[in-house]
């Protein structure tokens, strides 16, 4: 198997200068390895692809939330892995499994794929968005989901188009702190 | 939801990010967290008053030397815990060097003296001031390191909070020594060595609290 790391790291890079289709094509790419990694981790414990999907979704969010902590002089896979582990701790203390269950091991793994694109995640973001301050929800739905641009957002919320960008981030990290409360199960 | 669903959301609108902020968060800690230690103790505690005698000049410069030194590894190290699978470039052998380097000079030093001053030179005049004081006064240096560290996604809490606590402490025992006139290396070795691994041992505990995301 050739790694990834390359290509992976060259989209990363790109991503973190603002490309937006590097950033798509990043983020459909490792949640093919994070669905590898998480179906096969929760299989061990007798826990489905929903479940599986909700971890998918919450390290996903994370890459995208935390992507200016990636070093560039270090290699990628690494900090994937960390994250991804990192969050399945998280999922396994949440559910009180025992984390002793799960071999947590090294970062290679987090190479494999899965293509399996069927499963949904057990939370509705529309719906999650409610429970948001109002600022960041409509910050996040005229940008994140209606496609607005920033300025159009800026008008719609009536904010200033530095609150619109300040929303949407604090929002996503209100959201990803949601959902890690909804996979408690 | 469809995981497509969500990373097309996230993909609108991609803003650049700011590669720099990590460090940069650790960096202003660094410069806030010594700054208002060094103002607690100066207005709390005052400066030492005999500063016109080479001996304490002598002393205050090891001291600064012993703490600067822990500050300036740990902090190298918290930066790169601060980031997600950063604690597989941590060597807490090396972060550990400034107090291996005055343990010995606390010994040498103990192995000159008749072993009449021992007790003198461990005890010194005010050890308590000492124990309660770094402390202390590495409470607001502390909530600082917390606040920077929250800005990036450490993956490893219990490290990380460890090297907070180290970091805190030894930005708190800078400020001491430009109060306190114990003036003896086993004295800096027990007291400021202790303390700093009191709150670097805090820091492991409050870690995984303060740290999650």
């Amino acid at each position: 198997m050739t790694s990834p790391e390359k290509e992976l790291k060259a989209l990363m890079l790109a991503s973190q200068d603002g490309d937006a289709a590097a950033h798509r094509v990043l983020l459909e790419r490792l949640s093919r390895h994070l669905r590898a990694y998480y179906k096969g981790k929760l299989a061990k414990i007798g826990r489905g692809p929903t479940e599986a999907e909700d971890l998918v979704q919450e390290a996903v969010l994370a890459i995208h939330l935390q992507r200016h902590t990636y070093d560039q002089e270090e290699p990628l896979t690494p900090w994937v892995h960390a994250i991804a582990r990192y969050k399945l701790i998280d999922f396994l203390r949440r559910n009180r499994a025992s984390v002793a269950d799960v071999p947590i091991d090294e970062a290679h793994e987090v190479t494999a794929n899965d293509d399996h694109l069927g499963a949904e995640s057990s939370f509705d973001v529309r719906r999650l968005l409610m429970h948001l301050p109002e600022k960041m929800r409509c910050a996040i739905e005229a940008v994140k989901l209606d496609g607005l641009s920033v300025a159009e957002a800026a008008r719609r919320c009536r904010i200033s188009e530095s609150g619109v960008k300040v929303n949407i981030h604090r929002g996503l990290k209100a959201l990803a702190a949601l959902i890690a409360q909804r996979t408690q199960t | 939801m469809k995981t497509d669903e969500l990373i097309t959301a996230l993909s609108m609108n991609v803003e650049p990010v700011n590669r720099r902020l990590v460090n940069r968060s650790v960096g202003i800690a660094l410069a806030v967290g010594t700054a208002v230690a060094i103002g607690v103790t100066l207005v709390a505690l005052g400066l030492r008053a005999d500063l016109a005698t080479p001996r304490a000049v002598i002393f205050l410069f090891l001291k600064l030397l012993f703490a600067i030194g822990t500050v300036g590894a740990a902090s190298v190290y918290l930066a790169r815990l601060a980031r997600p699978g950063g604690e597989r470039r941590v060597s807490s052998g090396l972060a550990a060097l400034p107090f291996l380097a005055i343990l010995l000079l606390a010994g040498v030093s103990l192995g000159q003296a008749p072993s009449s001053h021992w007790d003198k030179m461990v005890m010194g005049n005010d050890w308590l001031e000492c124990l309660v004081s770094i402390p202390v006064i590495a409470v607001v240096p502390f909530a600082v390191v917390i606040w920077a560290v929250r800005r990036a996604a450490p993956t490893n809490l219990v490290h990380t909070g460890a090297f907070s606590g180290l970091v805190a402490g030894g930005i708190s025992a800078v400020a001491y020594a430009l109060h306190c006139t114990d003036d003896s290396l086993p004295f800096v070795a027990l007291w400021y060595g202790g303390t700093i691994v009191l709150c670097t041992l805090a820091g492991a505990i409050l870690g995984p609290r303060l740290l999650r995301w």
